[in-house]
């Protein structure tokens, strides 16, 4: 993946398969220390799985046996100092927290999360995504939730929705770039 | 800043013209993108993102664009299939946004195949 908003867009495709209704996506750096939090309120997994889910060779696909979302972004935390853990609860949901120290000179650039924000909410407009991105410099937030209650009715992939979405995440974001 | 009023106004606009959108009739063309863990590594993203503008800039009422996950064949990602009701299913492979802008001008407003882009001509 050549930056983290790819990751995070694999990743969270996950928590959509897994059915949630809701999902958080949390990004909080320090200045020092860059994380990635995500939760979702899906199906879970059990813990058989859940100790096999960083393995590669680990899917819940049943054509093929390979799995790669979670454990390129395990590898990508790890190799730029930090760290990865994940915990779930069957019928409950999963939470995942990634690392990075900032600095570190393997540590991918962010990328573009407006992008990935707008393609999530294209592709599962009837989820509810909360996202938050908090540097030293402010925060960039956006919730499903809320624009629904303005929408009322209007779906979330109605093209110029999803337009204002980008463009308004885009420039929060661009304000809060350290 | 992007403010709540402009999305209230999306809202009414949007209200007004929501009768026009065809994308369940029977003229209505899909267009479904890889967006696996494959078809993200190898720039699915951009790629639907493009597809999305040029549908809306077109106008394009019947047009659906759509996300899948992994097609099957990963090293010829970006992939995008075509469905046009009536005809076979139009496999593309190795999209990039100016090759799947390419194919919406020359498939589904001038209803021709883009031969050279597609799965079959890559040679798998």
């Amino acid at each position: 993946m050549k930056d983290l908003s790819l990751s995070i867009l694999d990743i969270v495709m996950n928590s959509v398969k897994a059915e949630a209704s809701l999902i958080e996506i949390t990004l909080e750096d320090d200045g020092n220390l860059f994380s990635v939090h995500i939760a979702d309120n899906g199906c879970g997994m059990d813990e058989a799985f859940l100790a096999r889910v960083t393995d590669p060779f680990t899917t819940t696909r049943t054509t093929r046996n390979v799995g790669m979302g979670v454990p390129l972004f395990k590898l990508a935390a790890e190799q730029a100092g930090g760290t990865f853990s994940i915990t779930s609860e069957p019928g409950k949901g999963t939470e995942l927290t990634a690392s990075f120290e900032q600095n570190h000179l393997d540590k991918p650039p962010l990328g573009d999360m407006a992008a990935t924000v707008t393609t999530l909410i294209q592709g599962s407009p009837d989820v509810d995504f909360s996202y938050r991105h908090a540097t030293p410099k402010g925060e960039a937030s956006l919730d499903t939730r809320e624009l629904r209650e303005t929408l009322d009715g209007v779906p979330l992939d109605t093209p110029d929705v999803l337009s204002w979405i980008q463009d308004s995440l885009c420039e929060e974001e661009r304000m809060i770039q350290t | 800043m992007k403010s709540i009023e402009e999305l209230k106004k999306i809202r009414e606009q949007t209200l007004k013209t929501i009768n026009l959108r065809k994308e369940d009739g029977e003229d209505a063309v899909r267009i479904v993108v890889g967006m696996a863990t494959c078809g993200i590594a190898a720039g699915a993203r951009p790629v639907l993102a493009a597809c999305l503008d040029e549908v809306s800039k077109r106008n394009l009422a019947n047009v659906s664009v759509t996300q899948t996950g992994c097609i099957g064949v990963c090293r010829l990602e970006p992939i995008i299939e075509v469905y046009v009701p009536g005809q076979e299913k139009v496999t593309y492979v190795s999209m990039d946004e100016d090759k799947a802008r390419r194919v919406i001008h020359e498939h589904i407003v001038n209803n021709k195949v883009v031969t050279e882009l597609t799965i079959g001509a890559e040679g798998a």
